[in-house]
């Protein structure tokens, strides 16, 4: 074994291993050891209430359906910051960190400011019958808007390294500006495309801060899971808040690992030679 | 002919395409992170600045701004800290169990925040795992301070190092491993090469994790228990306020963490476009 040249192997790991152990291996364990506490009945209990259900749904279906909208303007929004020049372009750029960089809360409340029957919106929206505030239309906006950056920002650097030639090649080969992007262009995208979902997935369903403002939170309607489990801490049903955050948990830790298998698969594909 | 006509009409339809997309485009950007942004703002000022300036000159606004500064400034060091570390030893080293390390580092940008507030619940809570030894020796961590710290640093704490470990990956260890075999010692070889190289990444890692805790929501306020003046930091003193139908009050200390979001994008943009050689890793590789 080759001598180590640099030194503090051991200071920096174990002082890294000692810091995640305690702030996040700790926790998780105090999780599932919480969650083992509520026994069969509160199982039964729980997942038999159609309350748990109308909220798993809410959470996960509007995440997924959010998402789905991220991919479809997050690549229309990438395509125009990438490939064309226009005044403003640099601070649009900069602006689409926005949800990152806005707290939760704030976004929440402006959100619902802005969509509430008298706000700048929703005074235009209400008259034809599109009530966004206090619905789940409402909890839908708040993801999207809470996971735009994902989209564009796993996309922007692909597209950007993306070469020209082939698309050229395509053109001069006879294809349309469509068929060169449905055939040639569209389909390298699709695993950084499947990222930025997952991604915004993850985000989305687990958002909190900024839904809770405008969903008005009525039960079997517009309750998201998160705010399941704020009221069951306020109980003090601990095992029961546990099991749902396991449910939460479990559910973010699938879509890391498809991501990761995503990555992995695409960086062979890659790396094949052509 | 028909040929020319042909073209030339796909390539009108082809500008009319990109014009479409870029229109779209702004005005998507614009109604819909510009509008809400602006009505943070405009909701604020409502009733004029005299409204304003009233609803922040309060004690338990000053104890929320206090409350705010303090988290972040007990958060960002230890994550620092934390976050040099693990990238030096995950990119100077090797050694078993690395990938694993990553993916814990990774962990908690995809836990719900409530989910993250709700661990810490669980452990020091009043039925948590240390809940009863704590209560006997009275300590409070839950619904004080000390909660609220430990929340934010579970939230905050893949910034710093997700932004050093791909770029010291990239810079490689030639430069130190030179300045070791000059004679350096291992201290001057951190202070005089390699954070002279990451400096940038560093600061740019710093901004990101300290918008995050002073902005955090969902996981404080599973840990905080609201109480006024004691354990609400600005995003729960919002909360509060906008719960209690006091909208110019929610909105004026929205307005300044808005502000201090705007800050950190501007901050962030400037150092992407000067020091992109410095922050980007394909181009540390050139290097």
């Amino acid at each position: 074994m080759r001598r180590r040249v640099l030194p503090g192997f051991g200071l920096s790991l174990g002082f890294a291993v000692a810091y995640l152990g305690l702030i996040v291996l700790l926790p998780l364990s105090a999780l599932a050891w919480k969650a083992s506490d509520i026994g069969a009945s509160g199982i039964l209990r729980l997942f038999s209430s159609p309350r748990t259900w109308a909220a798993l749904k809410l959470s996960f279906g509007g995440a997924f359906l959010a998402a789905c909208i991220n991919v479809v303007i997050g690549l229309m929004v990438t395509w125009a910051l990438v490939r064309y020049r226009f005044p403003g372009r640099r601070i649009l750029d900069a602006l689409i960190d926005l949800p990152f960089a806005l707290p939760t809360a704030v976004a929440g409340i402006a959100l619902t400011a802005i969509y509430a029957p008298n706000g700048w919106l929703g005074h235009w929206l209400v008259p034809l019958g599109i009530k966004v505030a206090y619905t789940p239309l409402g909890v839908l906006l708040a993801m999207v808007f809470v996971s735009f950056p994902f989209v564009v920002r796993t996309l922007q650097p692909v597209l950007q390294s993306l070469e020209r030639d082939v698309e050229d090649a395509a053109e001069s080969l006879g294809a349309t500006g469509t068929q060169t992007f449905l055939r040639v262009v569209l389909p390298t995208l699709v695993p950084t495309l499947l990222t930025g979902f997952a991604l915004a997935l993850a985000r989305a369903a687990g958002e909190y801060g900024s839904v809770i403002f405008i969903a008005g939170n009525i039960p079997l309607r517009s309750e998201i899971a998160p705010l399941l489990i704020v009221q069951r801490l306020e109980e003090f049903d601990y095992a029961t808040a546990a099991a749902l955050g396991v449910v939460m948990l479990a559910f973010s830790l699938t879509l890391l690992i498809l991501i990761s298998a995503v990555q992995r698969w695409t960086q062979r594909w890659a790396e094949q030679p052509a | 002919m028909t040929a020319r006509r042909h073209e030339r009409r796909a390539g009108i339809l082809r500008r009319l395409g990109r014009v479409a997309i870029v229109v779209l485009s702004v005005l998507f950007l614009c109604l819909f992170l510009v509008v809400p942004l602006a009505s943070v703002f405009a909701e604020a000022f409502r009733l004029g600045a005299h409204a304003f300036v009233e609803s922040l000159d309060q004690p338990e606004a000053m104890a929320a701004i206090r409350l705010t500064l303090w988290v972040a400034a007990i958060t960002v060091p230890l994550n620092v800290v934390f976050g040099v570390a693990a990238a030096w030893a995950m990119t100077r080293f090797e050694f078993r169990g690395k990938a694993l390390l990553g993916a814990l580092i990774d962990l908690p940008l995809s836990v719900s925040p409530v989910v993250s507030g709700l661990l810490y619940v669980l452990m020091f809570g009043a039925q948590g795992w240390f809940g009863p030894w704590l209560s006997a020796h009275g300590i409070k961590i839950i619904f004080a301070v000390p909660g609220l710290v430990l929340a934010t640093i579970f939230i905050t704490l893949p910034f710093v190092a997700r932004e050093l470990i791909p770029l010291m990956q990239a810079q490689g260890s030639e430069e130190e491993e030179v300045a070791r075999s000059l004679g350096a010692s291992g201290l001057q070889t951190f202070f005089r090469v390699t954070l002279p190289n990451i400096r940038w990444a560093l600061l740019y890692g710093v901004l990101l994790c300290n918008a995050r805790a002073m902005g955090e929501f969902g996981a404080v306020s599973v840990v905080s228990g609201h109480i006024r003046g004691l354990t609400t930091t600005m995003p729960l003193e919002v909360e509060m306020r906008y719960n209690e139908y006091n909208y110019v009050g929610a909105f004026a200390i929205a307005s300044l963490l808005a502000l201090l979001a705007l800050l950190t994008l501007a901050v962030k943009s400037l150092l992407e476009w000067r020091y992109h050689n410095d922050l980007d890793v394909t181009a540390a590789r050139r290097r």
